[in-house]
Order: structure tokens, then C-alpha cells, then sequence
């Protein structure tokens, strides 16, 4: 045979707007899992002030002298973009956990005819649960 | 010359699900998602007989943007799309047009067909950014201008036409072959199925070897080596079949559980959704993935 043609990942990506359910779920649980992931670190960085609020450090927050912890938690509670990072964060770990119980009973082989139907379920309920906690998340924040 | 003929396959297999069969237990469990499968398929088939009637596209051209590369001719060495505008006939399948475009317009214009009733699985096209059978693709259901391509994720030779020599290779690692060496006891001289291991492994069966599912699965992209749908799907097909003994379905199992055999399915669904003789090819390698769990967890 002569020389071929490789069309390379033209197909992959670039064809995103025909992707069924099944596809972007796969895609969604990539992406909340590593966001999830890298939230576990913040997570980490922001508790770890505990660590200096032990040794006896001390920081000021609206003309108060607070230990290190208390004063870091509540200085990025203060902020706005904080509170909308959190409800993302909610967001993420909903879908996370709603598709990943989807993906369980995809790998015990229950209602795979209906995978598509539960990965939207999982999508609404999502929206749903995120919608609802914003009151939560944003009560007592100026802009 | 168009074929006219819609899902052939079903309607010449009999279809014990849609009669008293339900009622019997262990055929029950096996054929409600098929069951349901050929409703969806059924219900289509009114869709498009709908549409079809309905449509008003007698007498109107067909858009095709047909994808164009020959490696031997000066000029055409660059990808492109050439236009066909072709009659649209009622019944007219994707590969009705492409046919017609190369007798009426441009005999250079290549691509494999054979049977033209969805059988010998030779024209799988990447038909408006999916995969399918040109000859089981009604033009009637699809937007204008149709585009198409030659399967993604191939070498293309020419035209439409790609390389399967991979997709081949895959197939025959599994050994799709039945083997038993010993007959079974008893004067018989066959070695007989019962009807519910022959409806277990009834829809795994009915593959043609098209490549449309290995073309859509963007892990079988991604790894070479991946087995992909088709190949697990033919294993399922052996692995499940009782009359082969259990040593032989040990190997079968080791075959699908090595490093790019079933555990990259990530459970896209793609292969499923493309395939054109409606093999639940997702379900099949997820039972396979749990049929590898115990058969290991047997051996601790
Ligand atoms: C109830 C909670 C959770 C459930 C039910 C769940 C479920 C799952 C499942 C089933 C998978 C495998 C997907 C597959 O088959 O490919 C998965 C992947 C993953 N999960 Fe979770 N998960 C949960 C919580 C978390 C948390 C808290 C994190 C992060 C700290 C996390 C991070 C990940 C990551 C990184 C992956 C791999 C994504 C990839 O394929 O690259 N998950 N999860
Ligand atoms: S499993 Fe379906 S899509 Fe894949 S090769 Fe066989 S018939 Fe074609
Ligand atoms: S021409 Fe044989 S499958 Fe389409």
C-alpha cells in the first residue's frame, strides 16, 4: 500500500458538539474528580493554619486580635468570590458523587439502558442542589 | 437502485420477546433491554416511514460534501471535501448517493460496499460527525449537506476508504473461534445449544466486523493496543457460550483481563450508541470486567 493519510484527533474534540451522554459524563467525572482532588490540597493549605494558631500566632480581623486559624477562616469567609468558589465547589462534589453511585451501577451491570436518562437525572439534581444551597452559602457577605 | 429496505436483520429474525416468551423466567431477565431496544427500534422505523411520506424532498438534490484523498495523484494528495449534488429518490441510504456521485459524476470516487443490506459490514462512514452503515442510513433522517468522511481514527488509503488491518488484528486476538475439542456424551454427534445460552449470546453474535464502534471509542484512540468493543464483544460471544469448558473460558478470560483488554472501558457508551446492529456492546465488556473479578477472586 502506498502512503496513507492520518487525519491525527480532528475527531476527538473537535466533534465535542455530537458527543452523546455516556461521553460527557465521562468527561464531567474527569473534571470534578481532579477538581475535587485539587480542592483536597486548598483544603489542606487553609487548615494547616491551625498548626501556627498553635504556636500562639495571631492576626488582626476587623480591629480584633484573633489566633491564626479563626482569623484566616473568617478573612476568606469575608470574601465574596470565596462564598461563589464554595458553591462551585458544592456543585462539583454533588455531581461527582451523584454520577460516581451512576457509574457504580454501570460496573454491577443495573439499568444500563437507562445511562443516558441517569446521567441527566444526575445534571438536574445537580443543578438543583446547588441552586438551593446559595442562600446558604452567600447569607452575610458584603460584595 | 435505492435499496429501500430498513433494519432487514430484525424483521428476519424471529423475535421470540415480542410474543408469549416474556412469560418464561429465565428468558425474561435476558430480553427486556433487547425488548426495549427493539421497541426504540420499532418506534423509529414509524418515525422515519412518517417522515419519509411527509418529507418533500421528491424531486430535490441531496448535498453531499464527500471527504477526497488520493495519495497517488498529483493534487489530490490534500485533503478536501468535493461537492455532489445528487436526485433524491424515496428510500435513497447515504450509500445510495455516494454510489450514485461516483457512476454519475466522478468514478474516481472510492469507497467499499458489497451487500448494501447492512450484512457485510464494508460501508461504515463517518456520516455527519458519526459513525455509520451507509446502506442502513436513510438520507431523509439527516441534515443538509451530508458530510462524509472516512471513519475517524484509521489510516485512510483513499477517499472513504480506511485501513482495517488493525481493527482485524484486534478481532483475531481474542480467537474467535469456537473451540472444544470433546464431543459431547451421548450419541450425539453436535455439539447443541439450549435456547436460553443461545438468547444469552444472541445479540453478541450479530456483529459484521464494521469498526464503527473501535472508531468511536476515544480509548481505542488513545491506546493502540486497547482490544476495543468489537474484539471483547467477540470474546463475550465465546466466553459466555456453555458449550465450550470452563478451562477454555478461563483462557478466553485472560485474554480480555490482560492490561488493554477490559478495564480501559470508561464506560462512554460510544460504541454502543454507533453500533448498527445494536450489540450492547457496553453492557457485554462490563460483564465481562465482573466474569474476571470472580473468576479471580475464585483463585485466591
Ligand atoms: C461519595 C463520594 C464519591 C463517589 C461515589 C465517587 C465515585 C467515583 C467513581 C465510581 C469513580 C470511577 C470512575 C470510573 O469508573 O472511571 C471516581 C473517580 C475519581 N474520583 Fe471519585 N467519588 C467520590 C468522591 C471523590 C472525592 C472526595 C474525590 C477527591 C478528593 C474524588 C476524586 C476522584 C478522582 C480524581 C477520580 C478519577 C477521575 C479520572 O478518571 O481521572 N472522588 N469517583
Ligand atoms: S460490534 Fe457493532 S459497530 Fe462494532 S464492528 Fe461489530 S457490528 Fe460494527
Ligand atoms: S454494504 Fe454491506 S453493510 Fe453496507
Amino acid at each position: 500500500m502506498s502512503q496513507s493519510y492520518n487525519r491525527g484527533l480532528i475527531e476527538d474534540f473537535g466533534r465535542w458538539k455530537e458527543f452523546s451522554a455516556g461521553m460527557w459524563a465521562w468527561i464531567f467525572h474527569k473534571f470534578t474528580g481532579w477538581m475535587l482532588i485539587g480542592y483536597l490540597f486548598t483544603h489542606i493549605a487553609v487548615l494547616s493554619s491551625a498548626i501556627a494558631a498553635a504556636d500562639g500566632q495571631t492576626m488582626m480581623v476587623a480591629g480584633e486580635s484573633v489566633d491564626a486559624y479563626t482569623g484566616t477562616i473568617q478573612g476568606l469567609e469575608g470574601l465574596f468570590i470565596v462564598r461563589v468558589l464554595e458553591v462551585g465547589l458544592l456543585a462539583v462534589a454533588v455531581f461527582h458523587i451523584l454520577n460516581g453511585l451512576r457509574l457504580l451501577m454501570v460496573d454491577l451491570g443495573i439499568g444500563l439502558e437507562a445511562q443516558d436518562k441517569s446521567f441527566y437525572a444526575s445534571l438536574i439534581l445537580t443543578g438543583v442542589i446547588t441552586v438551593a444551597s446559595v442562600p446558604t452559602f452567600l447569607t452575610g457577605v458584603g460584595l | 437502485m435505492s435499496t429501500q429496505q430498513q433494519e432487514p436483520e430484525t424483521d428476519a429474525e424471529p423475535e421470540p420477546e415480542s410474543q408469549e416468551t416474556p412469560t418464561d423466567q429465565e428468558m425474561s431477565g435476558l430480553s427486556s433491554p433487547q425488548q426495549k431496544r427493539l421497541q426504540r427500534k420499532h418506534e423509529g422505523a414509524a418515525e422515519r416511514e412518517r417522515a419519509a411520506a411527509e418529507d418533500d424532498l421528491e424531486g430535490d438534490t441531496v448535498h453531499l460534501k464527500v471527504f477526497r484523498f488520493d495519495p497517488e495523484v498529483e493534487g489530490k494528495q490534500e485533503p478536501r471535501f468535493d461537492d455532489f449534488h445528487v436526485p433524491f429518490e424515496r428510500g435513497m441510504t447515504v450509500l445510495d448517493a455516494v454510489i450514485y456521485a461516483r457512476d454519475e459524476f466522478d468514478s474516481s470516487l472510492t469507497f467499499r460496499h458489497s451487500c448494501r443490506q447492512a450484512i457485510c459490514g464494508s460501508d461504515a462512514f463517518f456520516v455527519n460527525g458519526r459513525q455509520r452503515l451507509g446502506c442502513k442510513t436513510q438520507i431523509s433522517e439527516l441534515d443538509q449537506p451530508v458530510r462524509v468522511e472516512p471513519l475517524p481514527h484509521q489510516e485512510v488509503v483513499k477517499d472513504l476508504v480506511v485501513d482495517m488491518d488493525h481493527f482485524y488484528d484486534q478481532m483475531h486476538s481474542v480467537e474467535p473461534y469456537f473451540q472444544q475439542e470433546d464431543l459431547p456424551d451421548g450419541e450425539l454427534e453436535e455439539q447443541r445449544q439450549t435456547r436460553e445460552n443461545r438468547e444469552k449470546v444472541k445479540m453478541s453474535t450479530r456483529c459484521i466486523w464494521c469498526g464503527a464502534c473501535m472508531s468511536s471509542c476515544n480509548i481505542a484512540a488513545g491506546d493502540n493496543d486497547y482490544l476495543g468493543p468489537a474484539a471483547i464483544n467477540k470474546a463475550y460471544r465465546f466466553a459466555m457460550d456453555e458449550r465450550e469448558d470452563e478451562e477454555i473460558k478461563e483462557h478466553r478470560l485472560r485474554i480480555v483481563e490482560q492490561e488493554h483488554g477490559v478495564w480501559r472501558c470508561q464506560t462512554q457508551f460510544s460504541c454502543t450508541e454507533v453500533c448498527p446492529k445494536d450489540i450492547p456492546l457496553t453492557e457485554h465488556i462490563q460483564e465481562l470486567k465482573r466474569e474476571a473479578v470472580k473468576k479471580n477472586l475464585k483463585f485466591w
